[in-house]
């Protein structure tokens, strides 16, 4: 794949990405934010591919796409009572919040301008996967047994928040 | 017994305590400890008086604490002066507590009386021991406590809870005078032992103009105790206390300490000629001051108290012209007599429930006893031969002669004839003439004042209180007091008659040998006894001549001399006069402070209270509990420290 | 015209942007939570950029992502279950509604 076509290829995929989560976040009906966001995650994870991040990609897909939007789903659908009549409206603030991220947005950009960013001319591995993998169990395997435990925490959490009441 | 002389206040301290732990419901066991405590300590002073007689004088002083390398000292002295005084008051505290035995019958606080009577006792014998300052002073604020605790034992009655204050009060402010002098003393010498700081004076190691100053400050507190013009004005208000308490305070503790102060500070007043002076026209004035108002007061207890206050102004005049003898012979006579003359009052007002000499008249006939010991005591005030009064009221008068003070002798001598003249009116308002009471009257509410505080009584006998219900017994007519009160008076009545010529001229002055063996004593002279007779004499005719005879009327010389008679009446508006400049200067002054304590002082902290209370307003709308907002404002917060980071100046 | 991290950044800053946007604008409490969702995949875009264009030979970024992803999915299940409870206790998702710490 030529630069440019994966310049083009970036570009739609960034289009994409952006107005589904403009619409994650814009859409009145809180079922459609989730669907909107599916195709955001997917968006993103195509971006990844893009950036030679397969396993990521993949992982992206998984748990994401898979397990987090199921998730939600449930929980909108646990959660949709006649109490909640309109089921995704903006509050009072909304102008404000617009102002605040526009105002993050622009400091962001300028940082990534006045950044002299190290770029690397390295080529890549042959297998980001076997080097993301050998990473995560040398250098990150403290971090990685930490996320493990976080995860087991997280479960019994869960369990126990949804138990109660 | 010299060596063990601290036991004379350790007795009735001990039995004081006593009281105080085991006795306080039990008004039999109370009155025989106190009792039992008081005999002890007088014959333990007799004991002593008589090895000083014969020559014993004792000092100790032990370390008592210390405070860096200061060393407070505590101990006792045992010379003349304090064996004397020892026995003056032991004797007279002795008749006192017997009398109140009958005087206090079925008072509500009976025991609290006689335990702090005890301790009255205690303080005053404490001073009179103390051979340091600091001792001196110590018991010397014990005594002021006491005569608070002992003139307010009727606290429920308004008078005296407000008399007690003001005895309390006013001796307090001669007090700060006595505490400054002290410390002056003890900075300029370091000590507080008074025989050294003696030393020291002698030596003339004190700047003159120092020491005169320090000996005045030290004279204001004699000018409290004693009752001093122009710290006078709490002894006639400490009237409202018992009259036994009355008689222990005018004969033998709380003024006495006064005098005795001075006079055991007498080598050190030597050194400083001019507070001398001072001591002596201060009290001669007082003397004369004082039995103005004695002449027109109609209250029994107050006519008394007057000329204590004259008297004590003798007894200063005696000391400031130099002579130690006179006015502690003074002291001695004015003891008994006075003890005397109280008691006699006390028992006028227990038999006829009244102390208005208006609402007396005629009582020799029912009170026999104590019509005669009233004249006693009265004629040993007045200064007639051969009673003791006029024994020691010579000698002061001789002494301010010879001491080159004319005026000072003539004032003296113009206070003599009043003396006579109001002790005089007094007696024969109170014993002669027609009844102006009757049986139906006595008893009376508002008749009595004295005994408003013996409401409560179950007894007959004290029934007599001011609203209290009559029983059986009633009060009826005025009658005489139980014999265990008759019988100090008549006890009294010895020493007040007898005890001046005994201890004067009819054994060559001993008591002033004994006291003042170096002092030089003055002749006899005929001239002056006659003169000072004389004046006596005048005063008596005089009265008897207004309230006797009737002769002159009364009323119509009063009429006559009214502003005079006003002024008298009035206590020449000195109380008045305190009152105007406390209203005016004290409260005006503390108002000011209270103004700038409450809006200022606490102003600021109510200010600073009341702008967190606002801050703490105003800010708690941020907390609305919503979390968008919450949100918003932390990414607010962002976008700002980023901005100021990345946009401000390098 | 070439793929640049410039180009990947300014993706993710926006991504974070709208997702911040959200976070601060709904009512819902899973709206909010979906919002949070897109700002940890902003974050993750940038991981991965810098993975391949700062230091592609040991691609760090793609390790952070993943446990990015790992805390992500920990967050969203406590956060959920949080959310089912409050919808038990008060039948409403709507956050403005739940104001237990106001003054």
């Amino acid at each position: 794949m030529s630069d440019t076509l994966l310049f083009i290829a970036f570009l739609l995929l960034g289009a994409l990405t952006l107005s589904a989560a403009t619409l994650v976040v814009t859409t009145p009906k809180i079922i459609h934010s989730a669907l909107f966001l599916v195709l955001t995650f997917l968006g993103i994870a195509g971006i990844y591919v893009l950036l030679a991040a397969e396993f990521v990609a993949g992982v992206q897909v998984l748990i994401y796409v898979g397990a987090i939007t199921v998730l939600v789903l449930f929980a909108i659908m646990l959660t949709h009572g006649p109490a909640t009549p309109a089921s995704n409206p903006v509050n009072r603030q909304w102008g404000l919040a617009l102002v605040v991220s526009g105002a993050l947005f622009a400091l962001l950009l300028l940082a990534i301008q006045g950044t002299a960013w190290p770029v690397s001319s390295a080529a890549l591995p042959k297998s980001t996967i076997e080097t993301v993998g050998v990473q995560i169990l040398t250098t990150y395997v403290v971090p990685f047994e930490l996320a493990s435990l976080l995860l087991l925490a997280a479960m019994i959490g869960a369990i126990v928040i949804a138990r109660e009441g | 017994m010299v060596e063990v002389a601290w036991i004379i206040p350790a007795l009735p301290l001990a039995t004081f305590l006593l009281i105080v732990a085991v006795a306080r419901s039990a008004p039999r066991l109370a009155h025989a400890l106190a009792i039992a405590g008081v005999g002890a300590a007088c014959l333990a002073s007799v004991a002593v008086l008589a090895e000083v007689v014969g020559g014993a004088h004792v000092e100790r002083i032990m370390a008592w604490f210390r405070i860096g390398q200061t060393v407070f000292t505590v101990g006792w002295v045992v010379d003349p002066l304090s064996a004397a005084m020892l026995v003056i008051v032991t004797t007279v505290s002795l008749a006192v507590h017997v009398y109140s035995v009958g005087y206090m019958h079925g008072d509500a606080g009976y025991a609290r009386y006689f335990a702090f009577l005890n301790l009255f006792t205690v303080a005053m014998l404490g001073i009179v021991l103390a051979p340091t300052l600091l001792q001196l002073f110590v018991f010397w604020e014990l005594v002021g406590l006491c005569s608070y605790l002992l003139i307010g034992h009727w606290y429920r009655k308004p008078e005296a809870a407000a008399a007690a204050k003001k005895a309390f009060l006013v001796t307090r402010l001669g007090d700060l005078g006595f505490l400054v002098g002290i410390l002056m003393l003890w900075t300029a010498t370091g000590t507080f032992v008074l025989a050294e700081i003696e030393a020291k004076v002698a030596q003339h190691a004190l700047a003159p103009g120092f020491l005169t100053l320090a000996m005045l400050l030290l004279f204001c507190g004699a000018i409290g105790k004693s009752a001093q013009f122009p710290l006078h004005v709490w002894l006639p208000d400490a009237m409202e206390g018992p009259t036994p308490v009355s008689a222990l305070i005018h004969a033998a503790t709380m003024v006495a300490a006064g005098v005795y102060m001075v006079a055991r500070l007498f080598p050190l007043f030597e050194g400083a000629p001019t507070a001398l002076l001072v001591v002596a026209y201060v009290g001669i004035f007082t003397a004369f001051f004082a039995a103005t108002m004695g002449l027109v007061a109609h209250d029994v207890k107050r006519v008394l108290a007057y000329s204590t206050i004259s008297q004590l102004g003798y007894m200063m005049a005696g000391l400031g012209v130099g002579s130690l003898a006179a006015g502690m012979f003074h002291l001695f006579t004015h003891a008994y007599f006075k003890a005397l003359l109280f008691l006699a009052a006390g028992s006028i007002i227990h038999g006829a429930a009244t102390q208005d000499l208006r609402e007396m008249g005629g009582l020799r006939r029912v009170m026999p006893i104590t019509a005669i010991t009233f004249a006693v005591g009265g004629l040993a005030l007045a200064g007639v031969p051969p009673f003791s009064g006029f024994f020691s009221k010579d000698e002061i008068l001789a002494s301010a002669l010879h001491a080159g003070q004319p005026v000072l002798f003539a004032v003296g001598l113009a206070t003599a004839v009043m003396t006579a003249f109001y002790v005089s009116r007094a007696r024969l308002l109170a014993f002669w003439g027609a009844p102006r009471w009757s049986a139906s009257a006595a008893g009376s509410p508002g008749g009595s004042r004295d005994h408003a505080g013996h409401g409560g009584s179950a007894d007959g006998h004290d029934a007599h209180a001011a609203g209290a219900p009559h029983d059986a017994h009633g009060h009826g007519a005025p009658h005489e007091s139980p014999p265990v009160m008759t019988a100090v008076l008549v006890a009294l009545g010895i020493p007040a008659a007898l005890g001046g010529l005994l201890l004067g001229p009819a054994s060559g002055n001993w008591f002033a040998h004994f006291l003042a063996p170096l002092e030089k004593p003055l002749p006899f002279d005929l001239g002056l006894a006659a003169s000072g007779t004389a004046a006596a004499l005048l005063g008596l005719g005089l009265a008897w001549l207004m309230y006797g005879a009737r002769v002159i009327s009364p009323e119509a010389l009063a009429a006559r001399l009214r502003p005079l008679y006003v002024a008298c009446f009035r206590k020449w508006w000195v109380d008045e006069l305190y009152g105007f400049i406390a209203a005016r200067t004290l409260l005006g002054l503390a108002r000011a402070l209270a103004w700038f304590d409450l809006e200022v002082v606490d102003g600021v902290v109510n200010a600073v209270g009341a702008a967190t209370r606002a801050l703490g307003r105003g800010v708690r709308r941020l907390q609305s509990g919503q979390l968008p907002a919450y949100g918003l404002a932390i990414y607010a917060g962002v976008v700002v420290i980023a901005a100021l980071v990345m946009l401000g100046p390098r | 015209m070439e793929l640049r991290l410039e180009h990947v950044l300014v993706l993710s800053a926006l991504l974070f942007a709208i997702g911040v946007y959200g976070a601060l604008s709904r009512r819902n409490a899973v709206a909010i939570l979906l919002a949070i969702e897109v700002m940890f995949n902003a974050v993750n875009v940038a991981f991965v950029g810098f993975a391949r264009f700062v230091g592609p030979e040991h691609l760090a970024g793609q390790v952070f992502a993943i446990f990015v992803i790992t805390v992500a999915a920990a967050e969203a299940a406590l956060a959920l279950a949080i959310v089912m409870m409050l919808y038990r206790q008060r039948r409403s998702v709507n956050v403005e509604e739940i104001n237990l710490l106001r003054w």
